[in-house]
């Protein structure tokens, strides 16, 4: 075999900026871990490995507050997850089944609307509505903004799956008598099912890590985790706020972890 | 292959949605009209009504917000009308941070999605999750992450300064160079993952035949490697650039008070006290409007490639 400085494909440097990429993806994120576990009331001089931090997070004084903003973003997400990936299935199933149909592009384009408007204005124009027909602002309006921004997230792996399913099945299914939804419970929907799961996480991800339209349409009072992590930064960073990331970057890491772990699992049974 | 079942007992091919596509679809016109493009028009109609003091409007027809942004009559209000360039300066900054931080991702995301896209199927796919995790972390605490590392008392300047490196810290933090900084830092995934996926696709007996007619490798790389995969590029600029011009997190974490972009200034008229909702509205209407012409844009030179070309 050829050197790989003698092969075509071969550019010198290329290796080390894609290294320089990790590590200027990967170095913040790092350094805060350590610097959650530092032993220390100053949040840059180390001191030693402790876990005075998360104890601090659990049972510190403002424990109380992050955990009420805790179950608040679990519940939206939970809630918006739930909900936009109906909406991106039954989407999915209309756009990519069946025949096209008049209108097809324009709604392929409102359904990646939310991609494409700015989050800022997604923000401004969700807020002023609310309030323009008397919404009351709290959790539910949240609940209604994240819905949106989460069908699309939902959307692209669910229809991706679908796409990648022959009709065939759905063919001998229905030669076989089996009603149209028969033919969906028994077989489309469980070889769908990983295309589902994988916008079902990541529509939860989405909704978990929103802050600016979260402040924008949250009422006075009530916080999601990025939201009250926000507020307390703008006090100055304190070393709480760093085991509180740790954990939220864990979290989310899991999370991207099974999501990989099911599309491929997905992918390898066929 | 299929040929066999389509003509079996029930005719044509048919499909279990024939019909009910309305219905099915039903729920997302429904969410995201309501949701999203009926407020963008409340918000158009806002944006020329005139301000309550305190938050709110009046329902009086008025075009004091555009005229606020682009028109400055001095202290009064009675001056001879010049541009006002407050506003437009504040959109031109953000548009060269924008700029700078999809060359920067560029630069460094080229060689990247290359470096990977001719890796082995194995090494590829890790090397891939590895870009992809950072996507999905949460941008507030990647922000927060480089406010803690680039502060003036952080671990970046406390290494530099026991390695002999300076003196005394650096100030990074609350610069045009920490704005920069966060959002190359925040969207550079988005640059790699499309250009990687227009590399995959990339047939690379192209360079082998530019190489056997004698290109060396660099002409090869800019006159076939990049026009091939040009879709990919482009599609990762934008995927930076939009995002950037609209940024809030890392213009006012890491820039501070002073380095305004777009971001702050919406987010001022609606959470401060001094809230003006039709001036903040107007700002939103201009910035979706340049994006959505950067868009129109895109898609037209992307049908451009398909039907002619290639």
């Amino acid at each position: 075999m050829a050197k790989p400085s003698q092969r075509i494909s071969w550019y010198p440097g290329f290796r080390e900026m894609a290294w320089l990429c990790l590590i200027i993806l990967y170095a913040p994120l790092i350094i805060v871990t350590i610097y959650s576990f530092n032993n220390s009331p100053s949040i840059t001089i180390w001191k030693g490995f402790s876990f005075v931090w998360y104890n601090e997070v659990f049972f510190g004084p403002e424990a109380a507050k992050f955990k009420q903003a805790t179950i608040n973003s679990l519940t939206i997400a939970i809630l918006a997850a739930v909900t936009s990936t109906v909406i991106a299935t039954l989407s999915a199933l209309a756009m990519i089944r069946g025949r096209a149909f008049r209108g097809q592009a324009v709604t392929f384009g409102l359904i990646n609307l939310p991609l494409m408007v700015p989050e800022i204005v997604t923000a401004v124009a969700t807020l002023i509505f609310f309030a323009s027909i008397g919404f009351e602002r709290g959790l539910l309006s949240i609940l209604l903004a994240h819905i949106v921004f989460c069908i699309p997230f939902a959307y692209l792996p669910i229809a991706a799956r679908l796409q990648g399913i022959s009709s065939v099945y759905e063919q001998a299914a229905r030669d076989l008598y089996a009603t149209p939804g028969q033919t969906f419970r028994l077989i489309l929907f469980p070889m769908m099912l990983p295309g589902i799961l994988s916008g079902f996480l990541l529509a939860f991800i989405i909704s978990l890590d929103d802050f600016i339209i979260t402040n924008f349409v949250k009422g006075a009072g009530v916080e999601t985790l990025p939201t009250a992590i926000f507020g307390a930064v703008k006090q100055g960073i304190k070393p709480n706020i760093m085991a509180i990331s740790t954990l939220m970057l864990a979290a989310s890491i899991l999370l991207v972890s099974i999501s990989y772990l099911i599309s491929r699992m997905g992918n390898n049974r066929d | 292959m299929a040929g066999w079942i389509t003509k079996g007992g029930h005719g044509a091919q048919t499909s279990i949605v024939d019909g009910k596509q309305h219905i099915l679809l039903m729920p997302a016109w429904v969410v995201i009209g309501i949701l999203l493009v009926i407020p963008v028009l409340v918000m158009l109609i806002y944006s020329f009504l005139t301000q309550d003091f305190r938050g709110g409007v009046i329902w009086e027809f008025t075009l004091e917000a555009y005229d606020q942004f682009f028109i400055d009559r001095g202290l009064f209000g009675d001056d001879p009308p010049r541009i006002e360039w407050t506003y437009i300066g504040i959109f031109w900054r953000s548009f060269l941070q924008a700029l700078f931080a999809m060359v920067f991702c560029f630069l460094i995301g080229f060689p990247t999605a290359y470096f990977i896209a001719t890796r082995a199927p194995k090494s590829r796919s890790f090397w891939l999750f590895l870009i992809t995790i950072p996507y999905w972390v949460n941008l507030l605490i990647r922000t927060v992450s480089m406010k803690f590392l680039i502060r003036d008392t952080g671990p970046l300047n406390n290494w530099l300064m026991s390695w002999g490196v300076i003196d005394d810290p650096i100030s990074m933090i609350n610069t045009n160079f920490a704005i920069q900084l966060g959002l190359f830092y925040s969207y550079l995934p988005f640059m790699v993952l499309p250009i990687y996926a227009s590399i995959e696709r990339y047939n690379f007996a192209l360079s082998e035949a530019a190489a056997d007619l004698y290109s060396n490798r660099w002409t090869t790389l800019f006159k076939v490697v990049i026009p091939a995969v040009k879709p990919g590029i482009i599609a990762g600029c934008i995927l930076v650039f939009i995002p950037s011009l609209g940024a809030f997190l890392a213009p006012d974490l890491l820039g501070g008070a002073k380095n305004f972009m777009i971001g702050s200034l919406v987010e001022e008229q609606f959470k401060g006290q001094s809230g003006d909702w039709p001036f903040g509205a107007a700002v939103s209407m201009i910035l979706l409007t340049i994006i959505m012409i950067i868009l129109l844009f895109y898609a037209r030179a992307q049908s451009r490639d398909n039907t002619g070309g290639h």
